[in-house]
């Protein structure tokens, strides 16, 4: 350990400073990555059991290294390049969709204090994180110089921007309930029992907030600019091994972010539902189990995760002008109604969720 | 005019109560729980009927001669032309078959030879999964059939019992 020490000491402060953030970046990526291995799986097994199959079961116990098979499968294929294509751009595309994907994770607080970057405008960073993916999607069907990557690309353009709007209305209901930007603060706000959460004031644009999340990353019942039975795989029809792969990553990554966004501002995160039974939390060894922590924040958004997969194994894709219906016409006018309410309360002083 | 105003009430309230979705979502909640209906393929393997049409065997007599007289009945009503056959009279005087070729690519298992067969010679067994590896594997010659024919005669007895009452 003495030996460390000193090489430690040795490296200069700005070095410290990076290697620390560097280890901190990768204690938050790996499992991720992992996490979205096992999210497709779980994807595969959970809608064979809805629709009275068994999913895949050869590769590892009961097909549990199957993301591995998998991803080996993937890296090893050749990634094709089509002539006419913009080689630059084609390759840049599937970066460009899984790095905000990945970035916005550095301002999710994961316990209390427990974030990469502390920012005060966290809420907004993830806002503009979660729409600059779509980039990486319109950029794909553009320098696929496919037909059917662009109509894709235009289908989820139109569909990203839309619900950004909804998505952000939702936003500002939360923001307005607990008067701040920052991630960690939305959800010590929320402090107090599982009553004070902001789900029940919220119910609303809660809802509104998860649907306008799965149309973000284009999931069914959502899920046009896929849409294989007319554009065959939409934006992604011309890419192949890694590429393709990259592609995979970020569309699970973003589930993930949006699942544990949700449960984040709406049903405060790591803190534990038996806030405020404090005869229960002084139990030695269950009190540690049932009291704040990660733990309950990897179960809310397994939750929501869940319910992603459920959605998908259960309905059918919307029609392009259905979804344009439903976002404009339905989920932007709830949301401002729900704001509305909102700001008569915070006006009155009756702010039910303090 | 007041009932009009009722109906979009309701359609309003199941709209928003979401409630149409949450029962789709009941079904498929349901079926997660469900016993599977999946088949295993290599080790489970669903029950097979007595008229499968599987691959091909020529029979023998229980004293161990060959059923086939070469009366090419088999070879004249095939519809897809997958049976070869060439014959020889015997030193004994007997009619046979010095060659019986199926082309197994050609076949389409109708079990039409089966059928026109006088004396039960050809038959289908109830193999299922077989493969070739080389081109030209795909032809079985009279000594292959007749070798399938001792090895499957005891599932074939069985199917022919069973599907008797019925012929």
């Amino acid at each position: 350990m003495a030996w460390f020490e000193a090489v430690w000491q040795s490296f200069p402060a700005t070095l410290q400073t990076l290697l620390v953030i560097v280890l901190k970046i990768s204690a938050i990526l790996l499992p991720l990555i992992l996490a979205v291995a096992y999210t497709t799986w779980a994807e595969r097994k959970v809608i064979g059991a809805m629709q009275s199959r068994i999913g895949p079961n050869r590769v590892g116990w009961g097909g549990s290294l199957q993301p591995f098979a998998d991803v080996f499968k993937l890296l090893l294929k050749e990634v094709v390049i089509p002539t006419q294509s913009d080689r630059y751009l084609f390759l840049l595309a599937p970066i460009l969709t899984l790095v905000p994907a990945l970035v916005a994770w550095a301002v999710i607080p994961f316990a209390d204090g427990m974030v990469l970057a502390d920012i005060d405008a966290g809420l907004l960073f993830v806002l503009a994180l979660t729409s600059m993916g779509v980039y990486g999607v319109i950029l794909a069907g553009w320098a696929s110089n496919s037909k059917y990557a662009m109509l894709s690309a235009l289908r989820a353009g139109a569909q990203v921007i839309s619900y950004e709007i909804a998505m952000g209305f939702a936003l500002v209901g939360v923001l307005m309930a607990s008067g701040s930007l920052n991630l960690n603060a939305i959800v010590l706000a929320q402090s107090g029992s599982v009553l004070t959460w902001f789900v029940w004031p919220l119910f609303g644009l809660f809802v509104v907030y998860f649907i306008a999340g799965v149309a973000e990353t284009n999931r069914a019942p959502f899920d046009v600019a896929e849409g294989e039975s007319e554009i065959v795989a939409g934006f992604h029809v011309e890419y192949s091994g890694v590429a393709f792969a990259l592609f995979f990553l970020a569309e699970y990554a973003n589930m993930i972010l949006i699942s544990t966004l949700t449960a984040l501002l709406f049903l405060g995160g790591w803190l534990s539902p038996f806030q405020g039974l404090d005869a229960l939390l002084a139990v030695p060894v269950l009190g540690a189990v049932l009291g704040h922590g990660l733990h309950w924040l990897i179960l809310k958004a397994a939750v929501f995760l869940f319910l992603f997969l459920w959605l998908r194994a259960t309905f059918p894709r919307y029609r392009y002008d259905q979804i344009m219906r439903l976002g404009w016409k339905v989920l932007i006018p709830v949301t401002l109604l729900w704001i509305f309410g909102e700001i008569i309360a915070v006006a009155m002083g009756w702010q039910p969720w303090l | 005019m007041g009932l009009n105003v009722s109906k979009q009430l309701t359609h309003y309230l199941k709209s928003f109560s979401l409630y149409e979705l949450l029962r789709g979502m009941g079904v498929t909640g349901r079926y997660f729980f469900k016993p599977k209906v999946t088949v295993q393929y290599p080790e489970e393997k669903t029950p097979q009927s007595p008229r499968f049409r599987g691959l091909h065997a020529l029979r023998r007599y229980p004293n161990g001669e060959e059923r086939c007289i070469a009366c090419k009945l088999c070879e004249a009503v095939c519809p897809a032309l997958a049976i070869k056959i060439e014959s020889e009279a015997r030193p004994d005087g007997t009619r046979r078959t010095t060659r019986y070729d199926i082309d197994l690519f050609k076949c389409v298992y109708c079990g039409f030879c089966e059928e026109a067969c006088p004396v039960d010679a050809i038959v289908e067994t109830q193999v299922a999964d077989y493969h070739f590896e080389q081109r030209g594997e795909q032809i079985l010659s009279k000594a292959q059939l007749l070798a399938l024919g001792d090895q499957h005669e005891p599932t074939i007895r069985q199917r022919l019992a069973a599907d008797a009452p019925y012929r």
